[in-house]
């Protein structure tokens, strides 16, 4: 027997009030050295910064483990996950480490990602999408997600951007709808 | 060696059936309409990434932390709850350690936060957010205060029903809900677009259930609510070699 699943409600206008975390933004403590920073704006439909949003991210470490993996080698301090509010202009910025190359769940191999949880208030299921880094292009060229979207617009969605002369610094921004919208996943 | 190096193919979870979710598309809740994508989700198979997850806790959750009545040096006002319940898979099995986050109005249907802009007062000695670890049963027990319904601008004459947002981790990427909890009979359920989003046969697995064996007499009702996430899909498993 199979029990009922639990729906789904939207987290509303006062997520602030239960699930910030003062370090939350922090998968790694800030200064680790090989950190890198994600950043970018949730934007509605009408092109408007969402400034209620909160961004969850969930990684490989560094060299494909998960934190809690049996003998994993654990990098001082990588929890994994990050959890972010945006602000009144929309932004959010995660610190973090460099994810991994880990396998597909059919035996190949995924470059490196994060996966990505958008909560808000509008939204009545969580949205994910998946970040993927700009400067692993061989790695993305092979990943078994990003090759099963055909339109390269839309895959660019998925990309974080490098920031030029700004080192381990990303750009990934997420539109909601409309016009360049991030592509969401059916997880 | 751990999975990753190796490759093994790992069973992925249930995919939601229909008619349990919300849309995320639906115009009677006004805020979805720009925020609701309009392309179609494209279907994520389960890999690592989304069959493992955090594993939060110590250090995250503090004693007291489960009382949202005992924060300040004063009672809240209103009627103090106890909220109980297991998160369960939906094959049975208890989700242990994981962490549960709460937060809600007070008994005047005020949330202490700037952007409420509902003239109701505040009560100096309730926050409204509450955080446990489930047991190795997968039960947590929360006590606070009855929150009460407000009105919001959704459409003319628009209030909630009274409720408390849940946020579940669950034991991995693909577990992870956001949901909310609300109370028997409520008058207010027929006007309320968030509610009535959710697919009807699925809208009363919201509701607790007043328990009078839950309750502590001469001290707080009791309320009962099981929260049930999806899954690993069905697979055959060694005894004593259960996914994660």
């Amino acid at each position: 027997m199979r029990l009922a699943l639990t729906p789904s409600q939207t987290a509303g206008p006062f997520l602030a009030i239960g699930l910030p975390w003062a370090d939350g933004p922090s998968v790694v403590p800030e200064g680790t050295p090989g950190a890198i920073a994600i950043e970018g704006t949730v934007r509605d439909g009408a092109g408007a910064p969402v400034p209620d949003a909160l961004i969850e991210t969930w990684q490989a470490a560094p060299d494909g483990s998960f934190p809690g993996d049996p003998g994993a080698p654990r990098p001082s301090g990588f929890r994994g996950f990050g959890r972010c509010l945006t602000d009144s202009k929309g932004r959010f910025r995660v610190i973090t480490l460099r994810p991994g190359v880990i396998a597909g769940p059919d035996g190949g191999i995924q470059a490196p990602h994060v996966d990505v949880s958008v909560f808000a208030r509008g939204l009545l299921d969580r949205l994910v999408t998946r970040i993927y880094l700009s400067d692993e292009p061989a790695a993305n060229q092979t990943d078994p997600v990003l090759r099963s979207i055909a339109d390269p617009d839309r895959r660019g969605t998925l990309i974080a951007v490098a920031r030029d002369g700004r080192p381990g610094e990303f750009r990934f921004d997420i539109r909601l709808q409309g016009e360049r919208e991030t592509v969401f996943f059916d997880v | 060696m751990t999975a990753a190096s190796t490759g093994q193919r790992l069973p992925g979870y249930d995919r939601p059936p229909a008619g349990v979710h919300p849309p995320l598309d639906y115009p009677e809740y006004r805020s979805t309409i720009l925020r609701a994508p309009r392309q179609p989700l494209l279907p994520l198979p389960h890999g690592l990434t989304e069959v493992t997850g955090p594993l939060l806790g110590e250090g995250r959750v503090e004693p007291g932390d489960a009382d949202l009545t005992t924060r300040h040096a004063g009672e809240p006002i209103g009627e103090r709850i106890i909220v109980t319940g297991r998160v369960l898979e939906s094959g049975g099995r208890p989700v242990p350690a994981t962490l549960i986050e709460i937060w809600q109005a007070n008994a005047a249907g005020r949330y202490r936060l700037d952007v409420d802009s509902h003239p109701a007062p505040l009560d100096p000695n309730f926050d409204g957010a509450g955080r446990c670890l489930t047991d190795a049963e997968g039960r947590f027990r929360f006590v606070t205060i009855k929150p009460g319904p407000y009105p919001w601008g959704n459409h003319h004459n628009a209030w909630r029903p009274a409720h408390i947002h849940f946020s579940v981790l669950g034991r991995a990427f693909a577990q992870r809900l956001v949901t909310a909890m609300f109370f028997p009979g409520d008058p207010l359920f027929a006007q309320d677009p968030v509610f009535n989003s959710v697919p009807a046969a699925a809208r009363d697995r919201l509701i607790c259930r007043l328990d009078l064996g839950l309750t502590e007499p001469d001290w707080a009702l009791g309320y009962a609510w099981d929260i049930v996430l999806r899954g690993p899909a069905a697979t055959v498993f060694e005894p004593g070699e259960e996914p994660r």
